[in-house]
């Protein structure tokens, strides 16, 4: 440790590894702290470790081959990422798409929206020193991921949209485990509240704790439940409705301080909405076709770019397609909404102490192989 | 007052929070107990990609049309066929994968113009060399073929 103790002036400052093999940091974020006793003086998160050259992989081959990779990037929000792409390219080749594809696609979007969120909501905890609801997190996450294996039979990387629809239709069952499902939530959303809401220790120590100002989450942008968590109601879905998500009638939670603790409810209350949608999804779900007919197996869209927002469970994703008329993108660009959640812990890790580092790491939920890609 | 309002309510919530765990305690175990006991898998599992047999002819159907290995994204499949028959398509002799590189995306079963590839249901997949990762469809679709044969003899026997 030596070779790490920096003498500066009077002040002894102590440059610390938070990383890139902590428990903590989910992945492999590397963060490199410069401390004054227990304070940090300055926090400075270095990235790259999972880089695997996403975007240019996206740029030499066909889009379709590209649908593996969405899955890949985020790997806690797999559907939606590849959700977005498929919006991406259908916009780019003007494909239409049938409205029972729309519904399943939105339904398939908001489970996996939960299964982040419960994923979150288990591991943050589990980063704050409470082992029991990261269990029972997990067996809820488990229904979900059981749900989106039957219809796209796989857990993680589904890779179940295509340009033009999906690729299995769902049947009875799949409406039957989802209502099911849903109904179990509800009875869980109060064993939460009263396990973790509730709960002093947690309340002290994540209240005041790691606040983004509304000032620091414009300059850095930040978006998604951290955003709202400053009393931003900003989400895609409702700012410009993609898919058929203008029809849903649903709330965006948001806080007021900007704390760790606006942030775990706005997360909270958010996979409530979630599941509202996926209701009312389930309610109006038509029937008829799940692909558009004649979609060519290697396509090729007119000259023309392409951008697309969407609202993954992390914030706003964007996917931005260059096609120079090639089977292929000449540019394939992803905007992931981790990199400003990440660096806005340049200015807010100052000047608190290392056990908050992890307390504010967790909040911000940070999946680093997107930010990698 | 204050710092015993504190402690009461910090004790208050912790009842609570047990009373969650406790309630949880009478409720049915989720765990399975993996080698010893499994849990049926979904119908739309995509395991790696087998060759598909017909009834009636016993037999894939491959053409040799290469379509399932120029779609690969990560280069997994290599087909080779000959021309065996004046007429017709060419006959398969060799359809090896190398499931260490694929990504399970499905883009060959759906391109497939016979629909002769399908996923398999094997997830138990641990090998000790990178050779272990190849395998030889049509070795497997002639096992599989075997295997139906002596199960329809041991039916036959039954009957």
């Amino acid at each position: 440790m030596d070779e790490l103790e920096k003498i500066e002036g009077n002040e002894r400052v102590y440059s610390l590894n938070l990383g890139p093999q902590h428990p903590s940091t989910h992945g492999v974020l590397r963060i490199l702290l410069d401390l004054d006793g227990e304070y940090i003086v300055k926090a400075d998160p270095v990235i790259g470790y999972g880089h695997r050259g996403h975007e240019k992989m996206g740029e030499n081959r066909q889009y379709k081959q590209f649908l593996p990779n969405t899955s890949r990037m985020d790997y806690l929000s797999g559907m939606l990422y590849n959700h977005g792409f498929v919006l991406a390219v259908e916009k780019l080749a003007g494909i239409k798409v049938p409205e029972r594809a729309k519904y399943i696609r939105v339904i398939a979007s908001e489970l996996n929206r939960i299964s982040s969120h419960l994923l979150w909501f288990g591991t943050y905890l589990l980063d704050l020193g409470g082992i029991t609801p990261f269990l029972y997190a997990f067996d809820d996450r488990e229904q979900i991921l059981d749900i989106l294996d039957a219809i796209s039979g796989s857990r993680l990387t589904y890779s179940y949209c295509r340009f033009g629809g999906v690729s299995r239709d769902v049947d009875m069952k799949f409406i039957e485990m989802t209502r099911a499902f849903l109904k179990r939530m509800e009875a869980r959303w109060v064993d939460y509240e009263d396990l973790v809401t509730k709960n002093v220790i947690f309340i002290h120590r994540t209240r005041d704790v790691g606040v983004i100002s509304l000032e620091l989450a414009r300059q850095y942008g930040v978006t998604g439940p951290n955003l709202r968590a400053c009393g931003v109601a900003f989400d895609v879905r409702r700012s410009e409705p993609y898919e058929v998500y203008d029809r849903f009638d649903f709330e965006i939670p948001t806080g007021s301080k900007g704390d760790a603790l606006d942030r775990y409810v706005v997360r909270f209350r958010e996979m409530q909405q979630s599941c509202r949608i996926i209701d009312q999804a389930l309610e109006h779900l038509p029937e008829g076709e799940i692909m558009t007919p004649k979609v060519p197996q290697k396509l090729s869209p007119p000259k023309g770019e392409v951008y697309t927002a969407f609202e993954s469970a992390r914030g706003l994703t964007a996917y931005y397609l260059v096609s120079d008329g090639s089977p292929g993108p000449y540019r394939c660009h992803i905007r992931v909404p981790s990199f400003g959640n990440l660096n806005v812990l340049n200015d807010v890790l100052p000047g608190t102490l290392v056990a908050d580092a992890i307390a504010i790491l967790g909040s911000v939920d940070l999946v680093i192989p997107e930010i990698d890609r | 007052m204050g710092y015993f309002k504190d402690i009461f309510n910090g004790g208050l919530s912790l009842i609570e929070g047990m009373g969650v765990t406790a309630r949880r305690l009478f409720r049915p175990l989720v765990t399975v107990q993996y080698p010893r006991k499994k849990i049926p898998l979904s119908s739309a599992y995509r395991g790696h990609i087998e060759l598909k047999i017909f009834g009636e002819s016993g037999t894939h159907k491959c053409i040799v049309c290469l379509n399932c290995e120029k779609t690969c994204p990560s280069g997994v499949i290599r087909v080779q066929g000959e021309k065996l028959k004046e007429k017709g398509p060419k006959t398969l002799t060799s359809y090896v994968i190398d499931f260490s590189r694929c990504s399970l995306c499905g883009l060959c079963v759906e391109i497939c113009p016979t629909s002769t590839l399908k996923y398999s249901r094997e997830y138990e997949l641990v090998g000790e060399t990178w050779a272990d990762c190849k395998i030889d469809l049509l070795a497997r679709l002639a096992r599989q073929v075997e295997e139906m044969e002596a199960e329809k003899k041991t039916q036959g026997i039954a009957a």
